[in-house]
């Protein structure tokens, strides 16, 4: 009988895996024992780990937490853990917590800020997790116009006049689509609801807040906003703005209409080959010389729309890739079961292409939320503009690691959350299956 | 003959072809740049008739029927589809191609829809449809392609076979008159040709009007009324299967035949 053939007359049960090839052990093992070479790294390994927090822990272990200044600080170090002792003095951001937090907004109105963060959390559910209930999203829909009023103050009628522009638009898309064609309407849409933001919401708004004096919250100035609550108003601002523009910017890069192409390319271009600095001090400084004498824009408002612009030029890049990454297939298959263009975009196109793209996604916002800390450039008082006030004061000249150290952990905390959220938005919508 | 280990169903009742014109395509031109891609092609499809186009590769067989739906534009003659002449107005294209139904050669479902969602999609959106209806819709003809079990999975857990059936239930699913096949079987295992051909088999049954790019010469003869051979990006032989396979009249055809059905 010849080696080749050969007939299995019992096909081999499963059988379970031996002891020594699972569990920690086996890890060990495999990752840092598994030579000399490898076991000696291992071991140097261990000594830098160690040397390390043997400098780092007594920092934080002898950290004091209450304290009137610096020099009270290290009195309290050197009385508690003799002489020559270094320790953290935490007691900066015991006492001036509330300042990184709030910046200079009047103390007794926290609760509005407050507020605000806990209905964002509360309107972001239905955005980030689709299990949730979907009457919430009513919630999200509203909080941008809640926010303002709760932040800013002064009449509830400037959001909901606000608001009201995009139902002025929405009318006159509709009304102009159904006689002409959707583009005029979008057109139409467009200017219209422009033209209510730019020269009718202000007054409407004004009348009304005259007439019908309820819900006025008292005001509080741009100037008085600082610390986390600046970043995360320009952050989130610029985020939730910044991905559906590049959105439209990616699209319009892709048209065929040459206009549309040219602008959207210019505009790309331009915003990305200008660092961040300049549009901000552009918003800081120019801005008003450009615009009609006696309007007042608002400084916040001017600098989220730079950090805005700025952002959808790159995430309309990013876009872009993901709509480059999909198959010409998925385009003619849209197109082949007679999708129009914008339905094959939104059914087909973009849920593809923004999957592919949620890691270039998620790091513009990452960046963009990081940037939002340049604003202390132009004198805005963001975490890192205040420290420079916090220096300032006598009592606490000197002080670096602690302060510093406080707004990189919170901004961690923030954007590792972001990244750790993407990721799981990832395996979420892993359909695939390669 | 590459096929014949292919044992297709035959079908048993007789194929009827209408009088009525379903396609209609005079004098047509198409250029890539400066490259002619098809050359005059004169074409009259009739409501009912299944038309097989072959040829080598880069003949302009595939470019010929995606100018029916107008993915690929032509720039002289006329292309009247459904009595719907095909122009550069996008309201025309969108109804022609919600009339014709297209299959790829790679499938081309959307991966991120389940297969139901894949079926629905076009009817509810385009046709207006209600959700409900649309489901018994898509389930009536998953179904029909053999593969209800499989609605609620992704389109990347099928097989090639079943994922060019979905293909076909979906545009199935959107009603068409007149089904366009772009080379069906050629992405897919010789095991999965089967049951694609067979499910196009018996679409031919029930008299639907077809245009099928293809290479399986057992196909083209079980259902087809007609034989288009193209090379150059022109017509150069159409006859009807028998007479085509056993009685080629140009040397083109005959070259070509006996290096398909030569091995």
């Amino acid at each position: 009988m010849s080696d080749a053939s050969y007939v299995r007359t019992e096909m081999v049960s499963e059988q379970a895996a031996p002891n020594a090839a699972i569990g920690p052990v086996r890890w060990a093992r495999e990752n840092l024992f598994s030579g000399w070479f490898n076991t000696l790294l291992t071991l140097v390994s261990l000594y830098v780990v160690w040397q390390l927090l043997q400098h780092i822990w007594p920092w934080f272990a002898h950290s004091v937490w209450e304290a009137e200044s610096l020099q009270d600080c290290r009195r309290i170090i050197i009385e508690r853990h003799g002489e020559g002792a270094t320790g953290a003095c935490f007691a900066v951001i015991n006492e001036r917590w509330k300042q990184f937090l709030f910046g200079f907004y009047p103390s007794e109105l926290y609760w509005r800020p407050i507020l605000t963060f806990c209905l964002m959390l509360l309107s972001l559910v239905p955005i980030l997790f689709s299990a949730a209930p979907r009457k919430l999203l009513w919630l999200s829909i509203a909080f941008p116009g809640l926010a303002f009023w709760l932040l800013w103050g002064g009449s509830i009628f400037v959001p909901l006049v606000a608001y009201a522009g995009f139902v002025v638009g929405w009318l006159l898309h509709q009304a102009v689509s159904a006689r002409f064609s959707t583009l005029l309407g979008v057109i139409a849409g467009v200017f219209s609801a422009l033209i209510w933001w730019l020269y009718l919401a202000g007054p409407v708004a004004g009348t009304l807040g005259e007439a019908l004096d309820f819900a006025s919250l008292r005001q509080v100035n741009s100037q008085q906003f600082g610390g986390f609550l600046l970043s995360l108003v320009i952050g989130v601002t610029g985020i939730a703005v910044s991905l559906p523009i590049g959105i439209v910017l990616a699209l319009g890069r892709n048209s065929d209409m040459f206009f549309v192409k040219t602008i959207c390319v210019g505009f790309i271009e331009f915003i990305r080959g200008v660092p961040l600095i300049t549009l901000l001090l552009v918003a800081s400084f120019l801005l008003n010389i450009f615009l009609p004498p006696g309007t007042n824009f608002d400084i916040i408002l001017r600098v989220i729309i730079m950090v805005t612009l700025f952002a959808s030029a790159y995430m309309a890049e990013v876009v872009r890739g993901g709509l480059a990454a999909l198959p010409s297939g998925q385009y003619e298959a849209a197109d082949a079961l007679g999708l129009d263009y914008w339905k094959s975009m939104r059914l087909i196109i973009m849920p593809q292409a923004l999957k592919i793209s949620i890691p270039g996604i998620v790091n513009t916002f990452i960046g963009l939320f990081k940037d939002t800390t340049l604003v202390a450039i132009i004198g805005l008082l963001d975490p890192i503009g205040l420290t420079t006030a916090v220096r300032a004061d006598s009592n606490w000249n000197g002080i670096i690691w602690e302060i510093y150290g406080f707004i990189a952990l919170i901004f961690f905390l923030i954007c590792y959350g972001m990244s750790q959220y993407s990721q799981y938005l990832e395996r979420k919508l892993a359909t695939d299956h390669r | 003959m590459s096929d014949t280990a292919i044992d297709l169903a035959v079908p048993k009742t007789p194929l009827k072809v209408s009088d009525e014109i379903a396609i209609e395509i005079v004098g047509m031109n198409k250029w890539y740049g400066d490259f002619h891609v098809l050359r005059d092609i004169d074409l009259v499809v009739n409501r009912g008739e299944r038309i097989v186009v072959c040829g080598p590769s880069g003949s302009g067989k595939s470019t010929l029927i995606r100018c029916v739906n107008r993915l690929e534009e032509h720039q002289k003659g006329k292309i009247v589809v459904d009595g719907v002449e095909l122009t550069s107005d996008l309201k025309n294209i969108d109804k022609v191609r919600s009339e014709v139904g297209m299959v790829f050669q790679h499938f081309n479902l959307f991966p991120h829809l389940t297969i139901k969602e894949n079926c629905t999609l076009a009817p509810i959106w385009v046709r207006k449809i209600p959700k409900r209806e649309a489901d018994e819709i898509a389930m009536e003809y998953l179904t029909k392609v053999k593969i209800p079990e499989q609605a609620d999975k992704y389109p990347g857990q099928l097989s090639g076979g079943q994922q060019q059936r979905v293909a076909i239930a979906r545009s199935l699913c959107m009603k068409p008159r007149i089904m366009l096949f772009d080379e069906p079987t050629s992405a897919l295992d010789p095991e999965m040709i089967k049951e694609v051909l067979d499910t196009m088999i018996e679409l031919a049954e029930e008299g639907m009007t077809m245009i099928c790019v293809t290479h399986e010469m057992g196909f083209a003869q079980a259902v087809a009324n007609r034989v288009i051979f193209m090379d150059q990006g022109q017509i150069v032989e159409q006859n009807e299967p028998k007479e085509f396979f056993n009685n080629p009249q140009s040397d083109r055809t005959k070259l070509f035949l006996s290096q398909i059905l030569g091995h």
